[in-house]
């Protein structure tokens, strides 16, 4: 593969104006779109939970009064996990990379996609606007437990709102995904010969079809109690809250899968291209990708240990439970096997999948404990549970995809980010987040329950440590930001394949012209990941 | 952990040393592994790499092993969990009840309490029920929680095994004072508890204030002026305010008609300012006896 002396006309040059990225139906264009709304919701959330951490530094009122605290909770919630997690990895690295990776033009679906994006846009305005319509924005954490969202004289109604219309947005990608890989994939990759990536993206999509639909009609039933009065979920109007706890969650346990597994499907590219090596039990990691995404939608009343569900209902998810935590294991096993004899350069990308394992462990191995029975009755809503999510869905899913962001800086920007400011940044997010984070594990332990503007002084010393990490966190995040910021304009030019990597994505110029491919991409034969057939550095 | 306050501790305690300890060793040797394979075959120290495809007896191994440990892990949460539901059939009975942002407890001899005193060594089953949304009944020290539903008759039960005085907390979000809604246990000698059970005569406090504070009133109702979601019941006797009445805004008097119009259809006439839905109605729970007992009492909230 020689590079090409003079650079095809890229994506961005094809075509100039606002409209032609608004209402662009080019897969990279809308990959970018989500891309620029998706990081600044990440900035406003982040703010939030700066907030609650400041004014978690001390006991008592610090800096806002318990109503706002509640607020920003939940407005913390919400953005981050309708608006950052699920879409980020899928919407952005899924919507630019996918179609490059298996070698095709566009999405399946290119106008659906466009349509996507714009109910994202729509369901992103709803949730700010709560912020001004209305009573204030909705103070019942992004549960929405029913009957407190019922009576509550909050915004709750537009919140749920925004989720419901956040939901079509999240369906519509999946279908989208599904049909492209099925039916757009270059004509010599099998199955079998797709990047793992796009096979997590598969599974996630799957989830994304089937279980969204549930939270939808669940939110619209809030919105039908509230408006309407119909007693659905409130017991004075003849309803059952606990009904709402298990439509509640038939959907948002599968959607903790929707956050992380797209983000494992990156830790699985960058891991063989910085060992340089293919990686360790392919079809291990593609199956097992199905196999969390399948076990994962019978687990949800784990959620519920406490709430009075019957016992032989509690042991039934305790068990299941357990055995999700299986196909998890067996990746971790596979990346770090793949690190076995390798030749590994340790760059910015590897760094964050590093972290990425040992937080995703430390996230996983803390879901063992409040999988079983005693511990979780112990542990369930305190700040135990806060930690947990933060290890999976940040340390997790949010450094997996900043990790990503470096990874493929030159493929989609054309230019390549300082490493030794990446690397500096890397340091502290990764100080910054068990700073924050593992003092949240201890304290629940000694039974800080979660939710609380105000705490016994027992709780002091592990919160003020824990606002400090926040702190650092937030320095290495700004520092990552600005970094990517002036690389964009000082970085050098990016190669096609800056990092020697297998996958079909680094055989186009960076960044891809229009139509993706200045040449047919060449399927490598076998595995992906054969570092031997693909000398090209 | 591993104190014996309660007859739970020593089974949970168990489950978590059991967990912990297994979860503590992978996440160390995992990454110790990790972290070895990035010195080791560190490019500089090995610029060849070697391809390992697959090893299907490691990838059977380490399917299997993890499967029997997480399993392993399900039992001990299992048998430490599986006592709390034995309720058994004698003991103490309370009725806990929970309501923004405060507990009472009931006991069989009409008894209120806003703290739960138990006697040590004897088994304590406690109804739970809530008046308007979910609550939940944790004490850490105890080991135990479980939600407070309305409409729902969950129960939890204990033994108290060691003399003290333990927190318990609302652990499921109730809104703006979910972070105040506290209470303790306490458990005393037998003895000593049977002179406090059956101690039934009234504090020297109004019966009026009786009332409000066995209905939770004083949670959202300040005796003092300070706003919290309901107004406070501070000089209002005798006074005007604005309320909205089905849409429309009028003034009235706060008199009999009106306090008792406000405990019995409180969204009937709400303050200006103030949201509607929050406050159940207290028809079948007041009686009228009663109203007339927190009249009594508002005339002499100056």
């Amino acid at each position: 593969m020689a590079e090409a002396l003079s650079q095809p006309v890229s994506f961005y040059q094809a075509k100039t104006g606002l409209f032609s990225w608004i209402f662009s139906t080019d897969h990279k264009r809308i990959g970018l779109l989500y891309f620029y709304a998706i990081i600044s919701f990440f900035l406003v959330a982040m703010s939030l939970g700066f907030l609650m951490r400041l004014e978690l530094i001390a006991p008592g009122e610090t800096i806002m009064d318990a109503k706002t605290y509640n607020q920003v909770f939940t407005l913390h919630g919400v953005i981050m996990i309708f608006l950052f997690l699920i879409p980020s990895v899928p919407a952005f690295f899924g919507n630019f990379l996918l179609p490059l990776m298996i070698g095709t033009d566009d999405v399946a679906f290119p106008k659906l996609n466009l349509f996507s994006w714009w109910l994202y846009v729509l369901g992103g305005i709803f949730a700010l606007l709560t912020l001004v319509v209305g009573n204030g924005p909705a103070d019942t954490g992004w549960t929405f437990y029913a009957p407190y969202s019922v009576k509550t004289g909050t915004n709750v109604t537009m919140a749920v709102l925004a989720a419901f219309i956040l939901g079509f947005s999240s369906i519509l990608t999946g279908l989208n995904f599904i049909v492209t890989i099925h039916r757009l994939r270059a004509p010599k990759m099998k199955w079998f010969q797709m990047p793992l990536f796009a096979w997590a993206l598969y599974a996630t999509a799957w989830i994304q079809l089937l279980a969204t639909p549930v939270i939808g009609i669940t939110l619209l039933m809030i919105i039908a109690e509230r408006v309407f009065g119909v007693g659905l979920f409130d017991p004075a109007l003849g309803g059952d809250p606990i009904l709402y706890q298990h439509l509640f969650w038939i959907y948002s346990h599968p959607a903790v899968y929707i956050m992380v597994l797209p983000a494992m499907g990156l830790i699985s590219e960058m891991i063989p291209t910085f060992a340089k090596r293919t990686i360790f039990g392919y079809k291990a990691i593609a199956y097992s990708s199905l196999a969390i995404a399948f076990i994962g939608y019978f687990v949800w009343g784990h959620h519920m240990f406490t709430s009075g569900m019957s016992g032989p209902a509690r042991v039934i998810f305790s068990v299941l439970t357990f055995l999700v935590a299986v196909p998890s294991a067996i990746k971790v096993f596979n990346w770090v096997a793949t690190l076995y004899k390798g030749s590994i350069n340790v760059k910015t990308p590897l760094l964050f999948s590093l972290a990425f394992i040992f937080q995703f462990l430390l996230g996983g191995l803390t879901g063992l404990v409040i999988g079983a029975l005693a511990t979780d009755i112990h542990l369930h809503d305190t700040y135990f549970v806060v930690g947990h999510f933060h290890y999976v869905m940040f340390g997790g899913a949010g450094f997996a995809f900043f990790g990503a962001l470096h990874y493929w800086y030159g493929k989609i920007w054309g230019k390549m980010y300082n490493e030794s400011t990446a690397q500096i940044a890397f340091w502290l997010m990764f100080i910054g987040f068990n700073v924050l984070y593992f003092p949240m594990l201890v304290l629940g332990i000694m039974g800080m329950p979660r939710r609380y503007y105000d705490y016994l002084e027992d709780f002091t010393t592990l919160n003020v440590v824990s606002t400090v990490g926040s702190w650092i966190l937030i320095s290495g995040i700004i520092l990552m930001i600005y970094n990517l910021i002036v690389s964009r304009k000082k970085g050098e030019a990016a190669p096609r394949n800056p990092w020697g990597s297998t996958t079909l994505e680094w055989q186009t110029p960076s960044p891809p012209p229009l139509h993706n491919f200045d040449a047919t991409p060449v399927v490598p034969e076998g595995n992906p990941y054969d570092h031997k057939q693909n000398k090209s550095e | 952990m591993f104190s014996n306050a309660s007859n739970f501790v020593q089974g949970v305690d168990t489950s978590f040393a059991i967990i912990l300890g297994a979860s503590l060793f992978f996440l160390v040797g995992i990454t110790g592994v990790m972290v070895y394979f990035v010195v080791r075959y560190n490019k500089n120290k090995h610029p060849e790499a070697q391809d390992v495809h697959e090893n299907k007896k490691l990838e059977i191994t380490w399917t299997v092993i993890p499967t029997i440990l997480v399993l392993v892990m399900f039992y001990f949460g299992w048998t430490g969990y599986e006592p709390m539901r034995k309720i058994p059939e004698e003991g103490i009975k309370v009725k806990a009840h929970a309501q923004m942002w405060s507990w009472q407890f009931e006991y069989e001899n009409g008894k209120y309490s806003d703290t739960l005193v138990v006697p040590k060594d004897e088994a304590v089953i406690l109804d739970l029920i809530s008046r308007d949304v979910v609550h939940s009944l944790y004490i850490p020290a105890f080991r135990i929680k479980e939600d407070v539903v309305p409409g729902v008759n969950n129960k939890m039960w204990f033994i108290g095994q060691e003399l003290g005085k333990y927190n318990i907390f609302c652990a499921e979000f109730c809104g703006d004072l979910h972070s105040k809604m506290l209470s303790s246990v306490h458990v005393i000698a037998p003895e000593e508890y049977n002179v406090w059970y059956n101690d039934t005569t009234q504090p020297e406090i109004h019966p009026g204030l009786v009332v409000l504070k066995k209905n939770a009133c004083v949670s959202c109702h300040s005796l003092d002026g300070t706003r919290i979601v309901g107004p406070s019941f501070k000089g209002i006797w005798g006074h005007e305010v604005e309320v909205i009445t089905n849409g429309e805004e009028r003034t009235v008097m706060v008199d009999e008609d009106y306090v008792k119009r406000s405990i019995y259809d409180p969204n009937a006439d709400v303050v200006k300012g103030f949201n509607p839905g929050l406050m159940i109605p207290y028809q079948n729970l007041v009686t009228e006896e009663e109203v007339n007992e927190i009249i009594d009492y508002l005339k002499t909230l100056k």
